[in-house]
């Protein structure tokens, strides 16, 4: 039960977009057309993964350890970026369809504020051992997906759409996410 | 390009937030007041004017192919400071930025000034541009802040104007994004790209 919790509250309740505000660049910068975006929440569910176990061990056995949590910050970034690079070049070899399908998304992923913002509130939350970690990051990678690929068919749609001179583009993209964000508030209620 | 040029330039004609786009989280994510936009708009300000520096002060030294990762470094540095600077001094702001204080280090502003312009640059500019640029930031959170604070609970640096409840929405997430929309509507309008 509690590990549904997790799943649930993780998806919807706390998107990871629309209530905690991560990930917003890749949000307006791929959400043009369904099928990148659905590419691009794929890699995001790979990489925050990874990126959640790796740091996780990295703060439990040597951070804590040694006792310079300080460095958190340094530590978790670069090894996030080591880690994109290394997915990126593993994922060549070992899956070379796989790596067609995502490869152009994961050097985007290092300046993507959502995985280093997940693997921070994943480890600096209490109770939360390596299964309840990885849970909770694959969850809300798969609520950014979520959240990535609806956006996108709102806005092919808006293409369409006759919107006042002044709000074209931009602006209106901003208020659709709003009244996204709006509908995702009654989430709020399961919790 | 004049002095005075490279340090204007941020708050208007490449305004980070209102042109360009960029750090939409912690726009978005911190700007609940006036007061906690400001307090982010000053740490990434503070922070981005000292990487621009450094990153300016040892370019030559960096290989062109490892600069990524070095500039991250220079940065995430600086970051760790405001971190413990703030937690120190004002533990209050530090609690409610949370998350958005590390997450500078991402803040796509910062590492794109070190690549645009300071790893270009001498050492004078690069301070220019880097205050320019983030008191340009700074200026668009207070912004954001302020119309959401006005709206969602009737006042403004914790003054009250009206009494009431106010919109409670604006001060919750789906504000954030309707109150930018509006205000880069505005801004389209007033500099007529639109």
């Amino acid at each position: 039960m509690e590990y549904i919790l997790i799943i649930i509250s993780a998806i919807f309740v706390n998107n990871v977009i629309l209530s905690r505000f991560l990930g917003l660049c890749p949000f307006f910068g791929v959400s043009k057309q369904v099928g990148t975006a659905a590419g691009m929440g794929g890699a995001v569910v790979f990489v925050m993964t990874i990126a959640t176990i790796v740091t996780y061990l990295l703060q439990k056995y040597i951070l804590v350890s040694f006792h310079i949590e300080y460095m958190q910050t340094i530590t978790f970034i670069l090894v996030i970026a080591a880690l994109v690079q290394l997915v990126e070049i593993i994922l060549k070899k070992v899956s070379p369809s796989l790596y067609q399908a995502l490869g152009i998304y994961l050097p985007l992923i290092t300046t993507n504020c959502a995985v280093l913002g997940i693997a921070i509130l994943a480890v600096g939350t209490d109770g939360f051992g390596l299964i309840k970690s990885t849970l909770f990051a694959t969850a809300s990678a798969i609520g950014f997906a979520l959240a990535l690929v609806i956006f996108a068919g709102l806005r092919e749609h808006l293409d369409l759409a006759n919107v006042p001179e002044g709000m074209k583009g931009v602006p209106i993209a901003f208020i659709t996410a709003g009244l996204l964000a709006l509908a995702f508030m009654g989430f709020s209620g399961i919790a | 390009m004049s002095k005075f040029k490279i340090f204007t330039k941020g708050f208007f004609a490449e305004n980070a937030v209102f042109v360009m786009l960029l750090g939409l989280c912690p726009t978005l994510g911190t700007t609940t007041s006036a007061i906690n936009g400001l307090g982010m708009g000053l740490a990434t300000t503070f922070v981005l004017v000292m990487s621009n520096a450094v990153v300016s002060l040892v370019k030559k030294q960096i290989p062109d192919q490892v600069r990524i990762p070095a500039f991250i470094v220079i940065i995430a540095s600086f970051v760790t400071i405001v971190e413990l600077l703030m937690q120190a001094y004002v533990p209050d702001l530090y609690d409610v930025l949370g998350i958005f204080i590390p997450l500078i280090v991402v803040n796509c502003i910062i590492l794109g000034r070190a690549e645009a312009f300071a790893s270009k640059n001498n050492v004078f500019d690069s301070i220019l541009d880097g205050l320019g640029m983030g008191l340009g930031f700074a200026m668009a959170l207070t912004i954001l802040g302020s119309v959401r604070e006005i709206l969602g609970s009737g006042s403004i640096f914790n003054i009250t104007i009206y009494k009431g409840d106010g919109a409670l929405v604006f001060v919750l997430a789906p504000g954030a994004f309707i109150v930018l929309g509006y205000l880069i509507a505005l801004i389209n309008r007033l500099t007529k790209r639109a």
